[in-house]
């Protein structure tokens, strides 16, 4: 029963990570089960989705607002005793910085996969992969 | 100028950082190059600077934008990094200085600035991660650093390089979220980016799973930057199909930054009690070292692409250097990092040398070298020696770092260990042995039989020789480089940056 009961929680009360990794298992499998250079990009994506997902999660509060302070906040006297719950903004704009760098990565590993197209005709590694075996 | 000197420490990465766009908008191509060669020139004075500093225990705390840490971002310079920055920016000066004519040959006179942009920004990343003393800023210099590197990878010319540098960029996009997700985790412990205030705050222990966690995500992260034994599959590509001159900054110095962060994590963040005490991690970072060393000088002992083939020893080679690490004592360590410093001289010298060969002879497959080194005395000379170094006879750097080595992990009392070290010495005399053979003794194929062919341009073969010339001057005097090395071990040892 006890362990019954903490498979529950471990599925309910975690359940934002295994949402985590299961997406992470699939963009990984994607990247290593694809021979498309361009489903390979997607799979990294989903892989590096998953990773952001995991920062943003960690710092919602739960019943927080968004920081930002309210205009009239300033004017203390009405609202002693009345605090404001925040979600953490620093992992968020962690993640303002990682969605860069997936973007940069993207576009650069689409750009080599139109140089690859170019040189082998073919966007597909396997192919490509024979194509070198044969012709050294 | 009073004020500059304090900011040292953030101009070392802001100066490549701004003059790589600064590239892109001059566009002349010779001008772009004595520009970054200025910078970097820079660079390399500024890291002497701050080594000089920091001897004897200093520690410089730069806080950027004047925010005091843990709330703002530190850069963070002792004895550790300010050596690494001191290799890293004279590698670069070095490989930058080759060739008078410029970069690789497939990048055309009108995209040359474009070249040294890219450089540029990899050496500001490989300079950040050294320098700064924040979590998420690692990340983000080793992606720009990464992005980089598979940009020069995939500028070898052949159209191999270009799906090098696609796999490099797939294994390391991957490495990058693995970090990025034990930064996480540790932030979620720890609620601070600042690596000494994690240090300070984490207690690890085996029941602590996010501790334990963020520890794996780390270290595999990170070996596969590093290219540690089953993880470095995309290295033998992106070396051989890579520029040559590339090839030597790379294996000189983008492997060393990522064995510095490996050590940093596991000896200040984590602490060598926990990883080496509780977890014991050695036991699974010793054999793989080991290995590395047998299996990848075994691999290089079958190839016939000089390219491929240094690529190979390179993943022995750091073999060699994780396990140093896996021994936790202060010999062993300063053994690895010492080897750190000296592999750099030797690999970067020898791709040098290729890049040499690769201009006159226009292959580097051991056919096509054969009789070569008596058409070309002084660059297959710097050939012989630096391969000389790679056995680690005594004289050259290799020596000093196997000595090293060696010493540490009978101090831990793995004699097997001890002697295989020796044993793979032995593996090594056989790759640089059928090297020599082929430039020395074996008669040039008849359609190989070039009449013209002379020695590399001045230009190219000092470059080449200051880096073989160290090789040897730092093997026989081992004051600098070892007595560095000692010091920082002793402090990673102690926990502290």
């Amino acid at each position: 029963m006890t362990s019954a009961a903490s498979f529950t929680e471990a599925v309910s009360g975690l359940w934002v990570y295994w949402l985590i990794i299961v997406l992470m298992m699939v963009g990984l499998y994607i990247v290593i089960a694809r021979d498309n250079l361009v489903k390979k990009v997607m799979g990294l994506n989903i892989f590096q989705a998953a990773a952001i997902l995991f920062y943003v999660s960690m710092a919602k509060v739960e019943g927080g607002t968004a920081p930002i302070v309210p205009q009239d906040a300033g004017h203390g006297a009405g609202h002693e005793g009345h605090e404001i719950l925040y979600s953490n903004p620093l992992p968020h704009v962690l993640m303002l910085t990682a969605i860069v760098v997936g973007v940069a990565t993207t576009a650069l590993a689409l750009a080599l996969a139109v140089r690859i197209h170019r040189e082998y005709g073919t966007s597909e590694e396997d192919e490509a992969v024979a194509w070198d075996m044969e012709h050294g | 100028m009073p004020g500059l000197t304090d900011h040292f420490v953030v101009l070392e990465v802001v100066l490549p950082l701004l003059a790589a766009p600064a590239c892109v908008l001059i566009r002349n191509p010779r001008v772009t190059r004595l520009f970054s060669l200025g910078i970097v020139a820079a660079c390399f004075a500024i890291a002497v600077a701050l080594l000089i500093q920091v001897r004897g225990g200093g520690v410089i705390s730069y806080h950027l934008g004047g925010w005091p840490p843990p709330l703002g971002i530190e850069y963070r310079v002792s004895t550790v990094n300010a050596y690494l920055l001191v290799l890293v920016t004279a590698m670069a000066l070095v490989v930058m200085s080759f060739d008078s004519r410029g970069g690789p040959p497939r990048v055309s006179e009108s995209r040359r600035h474009l070249y040294y942009a890219v450089f540029l920004l990899c050496v500001c990343g490989l300079l950040g991660i050294t320098i700064t003393g924040d979590a998420f800023n690692i990340f983000v210099f080793l992606e720009i650093s990464s992005l980089s590197s598979y940009i020069l990878v995939s500028l070898g010319g052949h159209r191999r390089a270009v799906m090098s540098a696609f796999h490099y960029l797939v294994m390391g996009t991957i490495g990058g979220v693995f970090f990025m997700l034990g930064v996480g985790l540790l932030y979620q412990a720890t609620g601070t980016l600042n690596l000494r205030e994690i240090a300070e705050r984490l207690e690890p222990s085996l029941d602590d799973r996010g501790a334990v966690l963020a520890l794996a995500l780390l270290v595999v992260g990170i070996s596969i930057k590093l290219a540690v034994f089953p993880l470095h599959h995309w290295l033998p590509n992106a070396y051989s199909f890579a520029p040559p001159k590339v090839s030597a900054f790379l294996a000189a110095t983008a492997t060393k930054v990522s064995f510095y962060l490996l050590a940093t994590i596991l000896f200040v963040i984590f602490g060598a009690p926990f990883v080496f005490g509780e977890l014991r991690l050695h036991v699974v970072l010793m054999p793989l070292s080991i290995l590395a060393m047998f299996l990848a000088s075994g691999a290089a002992i079958f190839q016939t692409d000089l390219r491929r083939l240094l690529a190979y020893s390179s993943v022995a080679q750091v073999g060699y250097m994780t396990l140093g690490l896996s021994t936790a004592n202060a010999t062993g360590l300063a053994g690895g990092l010492v080897h750190l410093f000296n592999h750099a001289v030797m690999k970067g010298g020898l791709f040098l040398v290729v890049a040499c060969l690769l201009h006159r002879v226009g292959a580097v497959h051991l056919d096509a070298l054969a009789g070569v080194g008596r058409r070309m005395p002084v660059t297959c000379a710097a050939l012989v020696i630096g391969g000389l170094s790679l056995i680690g006879v005594p004289g050259t750097v290799g020596f000093v770092s196997k000595w090293y080595l060696v010493s540490g992990v009978l101090e831990r009392g793995w004699t097997a260990a001890a002697v295989l070290i020796l044993l793979s010495s032995l593996l090594a005399v056989v790759y640089v042995g059928r090297v020599v053979e082929a430039l020395y003794f074996r008669q040039p194929a008849e359609d190989h039989v070039r009449p013209g062919l002379r020695e590399a341009p001045f230009a190219m073969l000092a470059p080449t020789w200051i880096l073989i010339a160290a090789a040897i001057v730092f093997g026989l005097t081992t004051n600098w480089t070892y007595g560095v090395a000692a010091e920082a071990a002793g402090l990673l040892l102690q926990g502290g940056i």
